[in-house]
């Protein structure tokens, strides 16, 4: 085969193969057979589980999700080795938990499963990072915890990706954040306007070729003092 | 008039240690001026150690939006890469918390500009879900074609902006020529071009028109001889080839890792298509290939897109033959607007109308994940409702976030000048990953 040709799978959907599903019942449909090896295997880590519109989501505990993720990454019966997403649904009812979503894909077994951790309100919302199981919760886990504010332990790097970093105004995706945001417009822009536009970098990228030391005076003295640059 | 020369005696202080003959700076004298053929002492300062810090972006054509990137080079050599996003973040997501399923539809146009109508019925599908609601034979096969012309102009942009990055011209003008006659398509269809909000829930915006399809046809059937003089031109050109080839490396484990999917995914040689394996729109029952590349490369990233672009075109010309008669919206006078001569006319009609429009569709309490193939990877639509008529929850799956969260990963070790063909090569557009 030539460097120019590409590999051309014609996967022209023999029998086996998955077809569109035409009527998906609401609630109780098949489940994924994961949902049960989960159950078997972590036992009351497992609280519930529900097929809604043919999608299988399982309900754990907080506290080993990552004990959980890890075992369906590794198993060499489930494999879901593709994080598609990582998010958060807070409720409009202010009782019901807010709840940190995973959507994962098994490539090898065709597999899709919705994996959900409730944290209750009132309490500081943290959850275990999957960073180290895929590289892909990066971006992800920081846009979640720019928006909800959940914090993923173990990150490396925890910080806003969406918002800029001074954003004092919290976390847009809370359902206690109106919609045209906290401060009222004048305010917004007079914070806009006191920004300073020469600080463009972060203090870790100050760091690189000593680019700290050609900062005007000014700026020098600001970060000093512990501020933050603009962005 | 004799021609007259000047000679000037250049002197060297030797060779380095390649063998090249060293420079010497050509000094103006303060004192007696003309020019000093004198070597200064020290040629160059010593720069090895020293790192430099180069900020690409946020408006510079090659970062395709306002994507920027903070580079730290040795010499031309990065090292290391901090993306900066958000610089386009309107928070649909927080706006669809206060709109109507079909009020959504206008935002999806949005994100991916360049993908618009392929949004929409990627939205519109997940939407179904959520109501459990199954479309129209006619239906399917309509946004099938939705789907590919969409992909077709995505590709087509995609493949002139690339080319421009790296210094070819001609194949831009080619690419937008045959983008705009899908796009004249398109605004016989829908009306619009770019922001065409073409679906609603259970249905279509409109039918097509009478004759639309001999102009798809007509498409289909001269569109791949673009396709080969693009080919033509940059396939086996050595300096597309040279500099494409062994950039932005990502194994298969390595990018299932980091979340690519689409053309990223394939061209590291993971057959992982949503098409083929979570089907949707009966695409199992259509003939296409899905293309694998081999290395994983910015080369074959280049290939794999470019036979997506056949493929597409095979999928239109099946699905235009077999496009059936019968109605294009579902039954449903709950969630499908009247035709509008009914609702003036019939009092019936009048109040389905208006609890269309001012209460909206309700779906019964539940949630979906809907991923469709868009030509950027896996798009997925992920909405909760509660049984009201507007979701608690939208939340979109952005394919071209997190293939371009795997940058740091892939221009780490190349030339400063790779990066910009590295950037090119994940298809990134910014309305969709800042959202």
């Amino acid at each position: 085969m030539s460097r120019f040709d590409i590999l051309r799978t014609g996967r022209a959907a023999p029998s086996g193969q998955p077809s569109t599903s035409k009527t998906v019942q609401h609630r109780d449909a098949e489940p994924n057979p994961s949902a049960a090896a989960l159950a078997d295997k972590f036992g009351g880590a497992v609280k519930r589980r529900e097929v809604i519109w043919g999608e299988t989501t399982v309900y754990v505990d907080p506290a080993r999700v990552h004990e959980i993720i890890s075992w369906l990454h590794d198993d060499s019966s489930q494999q879901y080795d593709f994080l598609s997403d990582v998010t958060a649904v807070e409720y409009r009812d202010p009782e019901v938990p807010v709840e940190v979503v995973w959507h994962l894909r098994s490539l090898p077994y065709r597999r899709f499963l919705r994996l959900k951790v409730q944290l209750p309100k009132g309490q500081p919302m943290e959850v275990a990072s999957v960073y180290d199981i895929y590289k892909s919760a990066d971006w992800l886990e920081r846009e979640c915890y720019d928006m909800f504010g959940i914090q993923f332990r173990g990150h490396p790097d925890l910080r806003r990706i969406l918002m800029w970093e001074s954003y004092k105004e919290g976390f847009p995706l809370r359902k206690d954040f109106p919609l045209r945001g906290r401060f009222s417009r004048s305010e917004q822009l007079r914070q806009s306007l006191a920004q300073n536009p020469e600080a463009r970098y972060s203090m870790e990228e100050l760091t690189i070729a000593d680019a700290f030391a050609e900062l005007p005076e000014d700026m020098k003295k600001r970060l000093a003092k512990g501020e933050r640059t603009g962005e | 008039m004799a021609k007259r020369t000047v000679e000037v005696e250049l002197s060297t202080t030797g060779l380095d240690a390649q063998g090249r003959p060293q420079r010497v700076p050509i000094l103006t004298d303060d004192g007696g001026g003309g020019l000093a053929l004198q070597a200064p002492p020290a040629l160059e300062p010593e720069l090895e150690g020293e790192h430099m810090l180069i900020n690409i972006g946020p408006q510079h054509p090659a970062t395709h939006g306002v994507l920027r990137l903070v580079l730290e080079l040795d010499g031309e050599t990065v090292v290391r890469c901090i993306p900066h996003i958000g610089y386009l973040h309107c928070g649909f997501e927080k706006i669809g918390e206060y709109r109507q399923y079909n009020q959504i539809i206008p935002w999806t146009d949005r994100e991916d500009y360049l993908n618009s109508i392929g949004n929409n019925v990627a939205f519109a599908l997940g939407a179904e879900r959520l109501f459990g609601i199954e479309i129209t034979e006619r239906c399917t096969v309509l946004r099938v074609i939705a789907s590919e012309l969409s992909r077709i102009m995505s590709h087509l942009v995609w493949l002139g902006t690339f080319c421009i990055d790296i210094g070819a011209f001609t194949p831009f003008l080619w690419a937008f020529q045959r983008r705009e006659e899908i796009y004249r398509l398109l605004e016989k269809w829908i009306g619009a071009r770019l922001t065409t909000s073409a679906t609603r829930v259970g249905g279509m915006a409109a039918d097509i028109p009478s004759g639309w399809m001999d102009g798809l046809r007509q498409f289909v059937r001269t569109f791949p001889q673009t396709l080969d003089e693009i080919d033509r031109v940059l396939t086996r050109n050595a300096i597309w080839v040279g500099r494409t080839v062994g950039l932005g490396v990502m194994s298969p484990e390595e990018a299932i890792n980091w979340g690519l999917s689409g053309p990223m995914l394939r061209a590291s040689g993971v057959d992982y298509d949503v098409r083929k394996d979570f089907p949707y729109l009966d695409y199992e029952t259509y003939d296409f290939d899905v293309p694998v590349g081999t290395n994983g490369d910015v080369y074959d990233r280049y290939l794999v897109r470019f036979e997506e672009l056949r493929q597409s075109n095979r999928i239109l010309a099946q699905a235009a033959d077999r496009l059936p008669d019968g109605p294009v919206n579902i039954d449903d006078p709950r969630i499908i607007l009247p035709p509008k001569s009914k609702a003036t006319s019939e009092m019936e009609s009048m109040i389905h109308h208006f609890k269309v429009v001012m209460e909206g569709p309700r779906p019964p309490i539940g949630e979906s994940y809907f991923a469709v193939e868009s030509p950027k990877g896996e798009k997925g639509y992920y909405m909760v409702s509660d049984g009201t008529a507007k979701p608690v929850r939208w939340r979109i799956r952005p394919p071209s976030f997190v293939n371009l969260a795997a940058i740091p990963k892939m221009v780490e070790g190349h030339l400063l000048s790779d990066v910009i063909a590295i950037n090119a090569s994940i298809d990134i557009v910014m309305g969709e990953i800042d959202r």
